[in-house]
């Protein structure tokens, strides 16, 4: 054999000195930094909040009915007499258990399906004709329809809010695995006896993790503001849990009265999802072209 | 100017041209890497030069600089002249360039399709450069694009003129682009491996299109190309590069017959042969018989309709223990799919394979599991064949894991491989990326080998690589059928390859099989009409690379 073969090695690690800029321009930018901290404060919130100079946020005081913020009451009360900053601290664990469980499961189900999809042309007809029937279908519309058929709990909110989700994960899941199903190394595993499962764990499966990683984050905010629109109608969590929806759906017949009850949790809410979506087109940012150089 | 004065001073002159990396956007101070370093020629009216090198000479960075078509905040160029008739091209304001490119120089890229816009009727292209650069009137405009679709030779001008770029073939649609290039006749042409998408006989028809209407107009051509064939045919002069800098300059017959410099020596004399050697009948046993090998698409079903295309038909030969059978084509003959039923990565629609005593054309998935590590396929693109999220030595074992061997025995199987192939056994533990085109092709011979198949299926094993690295890549499958004893179905487009290391050939064209014997009964006596085109347009067919002379006339060639 010709010395050049075994002399020439291409000089390793070239490639992550290239990849490591972008990630931190991206990190070191003003709004990257305002919305990681202002999630890091709703996670504090969520996390202690028993901690947080706050009361039980169900207890009621018909003596402190719809009273202005002062040194007992930071935000006030509602017209129950509860405190509405201990509601809105608490309410935090809602929004994030919900957006965190949705985002979850769908990119779970969705994985799933979307695979399946992508691999199996059989399946892909099946399976794709009842995705745009799902997705034909407002979100929110779907969401009540399935709270109201099983009645309200936390879990029934989490499904009800997750299955108008999937679809368009599967969408991109299936995207991802048309495209990679025909290159040569996936070939090249069926070629070498590679069974189906492990073929698509192994060589299928990680090249959908970018996407779908910034799509949870999308699906992470909407769904937080799904589980308020929910709560705010009126078919969301059962109202002795305190949810921002909750909490803004009573306050909306007092908002001349107390404009707190709407506007704390409303500017909570509007944080987290932007902080959320900032977070999203970073991330998207960050991994996209490195994808693409990758490939 | 006058003609005289053009014909003395060169039309395109280059002087100490450094190309760099762009560092500045990544906040460093220190000057990027070279990608081109010190280059310096020049090129006169009429004259054809061609810039030869293998991939990352800078051969095409060159081009790019010269019509200031470098990528922004990647490449910049640090240093040196580019002169288009004195003007200074490095110097000259955007609005100049736009002004300079198509006029006075244009340019001709590899893939015809992607230089087209795909949802523009062609005559509208072409139009474009009049309307941009001329005051012509809408009338005169066509009239004009009528007549250079017909000096390129398109056939039915008034109907390709309101064609969409995808009704027309690759080799159409490249005479589209030269059309666009050369109609307000420019003094300069710049080609950057134009016809290396192109099948080899549409090939032959462009590089005579561009040397007639060199002729025509005086044009300058500088003509970017890794295939030393086709520098033979059309060159005046070459330039040889390596890396960003020139290794030797000269004219076609010093280069070609006399180089100075070990670089070029090394690279003409890589360049296989035309004429294959004689080489010793093989007896041993059929390893592959195929026999009626069919595959039909968009047979009519209960969801299909449309008409069926016969993709291969009635496919028939046999592959023995130590042999290499070559399958050569144009795109579209059907070789791939061959290659591709013969390994069951797609279902044959009938027929028989038979690897020894069993029949796997149309067996079950169950059924041909354990049949599979008998049969292994090398692909075309090295870049691609490798998972490039895990390391190198997962990839070589992961088929023999998948039939049970325990780990260590294949780690020890897959060391042994690699050695064969000519590569360190650190080798296990590095990524994809770290590797050249041709270790990766290596690495995908290895996976393959360490089955321990009695058939190893190269589908255009070798297309993608350097022409100096394929000489290594083909050595070593010379060495290993030696070695291992494996038959190989080798499957090119490319008549050199295969001249060089098939002991049959099979010549397929339209999915059938044309013509097939030994190869040099098939090269030096063809007897089908379509075999003598292919062997007829091969370009470079008069020159004999590894002996650095003109080739010496077969006499017992039929022409």
């Amino acid at each position: 054999m010709s010395s050049s073969a075994n002399t020439a090695l291409a000089t390793p690690g070239t490639a992550p000195a290239a990849i490591r800029s972008p990630f931190r321009r991206t990190l070191s930018s003003v709004p990257v930094i305002i919305a990681l901290a202002a999630l890091a404060i709703m996670v504090i919130m969520a996390l202690f909040a028993p901690w947080l100079h706050t009361i039980d946020p169900v207890q009621i005081d018909p003596t402190q009915r719809l009273k202005p913020p002062s040194g007992a009451h930071w935000l006030g009360t509602d017209a129950y007499g509860r405190d509405v900053y201990s509601r809105v601290v608490y309410g935090a664990r809602v929004s994030l258990v919900v957006g965190l469980g949705v985002a979850a499961f769908s990119m779970v189900v969705g994985l799933a399906i979307g695979v399946a999809a992508g691999y199996f042309r059989w399946v892909d007809a099946i399976v794709m004709r009842i995705m745009d029937g799902l997705m034909a279908i407002p979100g929110v519309l779907l969401a009540i329809a399935l709270v109201s058929l099983s009645g309200a709990s936390l879990t029934t909110v989490l499904v009800a809010i997750t299955i108008p989700e999937v679809p368009r994960v599967v969408r991109l899941v299936r995207s991802v695995i048309l495209s990679v199903r025909n290159e040569p190394y996936v070939e090249a595993a069926v070629s070498l006896g590679t069974p189906t499962f492990t073929l698509m764990l192994r060589h299928l499966v990680p090249n959908t993790m970018a996407p779908l990683i910034v799509q949870g984050t999308y699906i992470f905010a909407s769904a937080i503001l799904t589980e308020a629109i929910l709560s705010f109608l009126g078919a969301g969590v059962p109202p002795e849990i305190s949810s921002w929806g909750n909490i803004m759906s009573e306050g909306r017949s007092y908002f001349q009265l107390i404009p707190g009850l709407v506007l704390y949790p409303g500017i909570l809410l509007s944080l987290t999802v932007l902080s959320v979506n900032v977070l999203g087109d970073a991330m998207r940012d960050v991994l996209d072209p490195r994808m693409s150089r990758r490939l | 100017m006058t003609q005289t004065a053009n014909h003395a001073s060169p039309v395109l002159t280059i002087a100490g041209l450094t190309v760099r990396i762009d560092n500045t956007g990544a906040g460093s101070r220190a000057p990027g890497r070279a990608v081109v370093s010190d280059l310096s020629f020049d090129v006169h009216a009429g004259e054809t030069v061609c810039i030869v090198g293998e991939s990352g000479s800078g051969k095409s960075v060159t081009s790019l600089a010269t019509m200031g078509l470098l990528p922004k905040d990647t490449l910049v160029a640090s240093a040196g002249r580019i002169e288009i008739d004195g003007e200074d091209i490095l110097k000259a304001s955007v609005k100049r360039l736009r002004e300079l490119r198509a006029s006075k120089m244009a340019m001709v890229f590899q893939e015809p399709m992607t230089a087209l816009n795909p949802v523009q009727r062609v005559g509208q292209q072409v139009d474009e450069v009049l309307r941009l650069h001329t005051t012509l009137s809408r009338a005169e405009r066509k009239r004009q694009v009528l007549a250079m679709l017909e000096s390129v030779h398109l056939p039915d001008i008034a109907r390709i003129y309101d064609s969409y770029p995808h009704q027309l073939s690759g080799g159409q649609r490249q005479r589209i682009v030269i059309a666009m290039a050369l109609i307000l006749k420019p003094r300069l042409l710049i080609a950057d491996e134009p016809t290396t998408a192109l099948d080899v006989t549409t090939q032959k028809q462009i590089l005579a299109l561009i040397r007639e209407l060199q002729a025509e107009h005086g044009t300058a051509v500088v003509f970017i190309t890794h295939d030393f064939g086709v520098v033979a045919e059309i060159a005046d002069r070459i330039v040889v590069m390596n890396q960003g800098t020139v290794v030797e300059t000269g004219s076609r017959e010093a280069i070609l017959a006399r180089p100075t410099q070990d670089y070029t020596r090394m690279l003409v004399s890589s360049v296989p042969s035309l004429i294959p050697q004689a080489r010793d009948p093989i007896t041993s046993e059929t390893l592959l018989h195929v026999r009626d090998l069919n595959k039909v698409y968009g047979k009519n079903g209960l969801f299909k309709r449309g008409t069926p295309v016969a993709a291969a038909s009635d496919i028939a030969f046999n592959v023995r223990r130590g042999e290499i059978v070559g399958i050569v084509g144009e795109s579209g003959s059907g070789k791939s799919t061959v290659a591709r039923c013969v390994v069951r990565l797609i279902d044959p629609t009938s027929g028989q394979i038979m690897l020894g005593e069993a029949d796997i054309a149309t067996i079950g998935s169950r059924a041909l599991a354990p049949m599979r590590r008998r049969i292994q396929i090398v692909f075309q693109d090295p870049y691609r064949s490798l998972n490039p999220r895990r390391k190198v030595g997962e990839s070589i074992i992961e088929g023999l894991l998948n039939y049970g061997t325990s780990r260590a025995m294949a780690v020890e199987q897959a060391a042994r491989a690699l050695a064969l192939v000519g590569l360190p056994p650190d080798s296990v533990e590095r990524y994809p990326h770290q590797f050249s085109g041709g270790q990766r092709q290596r690495i995908c011979i290895a996976r393959a080998l360490v089955m321990e198949p009695d058939i190893l299926v190269a589908d255009e094993a070798v297309s993608a690589l350097d022409v100096s690295v394929q000489a290594q890549v083909l050595a070593l499958l010379e060495e290993v059928r030696q070695r291992v004893g494996i038959g190989v179905l080798f499957i090119t487009h490319d008549l050199r390859v295969a001249s060089q290391i098939c002991d049959t050939l099979v010549v397929m064209q339209h999915g059938r099989i044309v013509e097939a014997g030994s190869a040099e009964m098939v090269l030096t006596q063809p007897q089908q009409p379509y075999t003598r085109a292919l062997i007829d347009a091969a370009p470079g067919r008069g020159w004999d690379f590894k002996h650095f002379r003109p080739s010496v006339p077969e006499p017992a060639h039929q022409a």
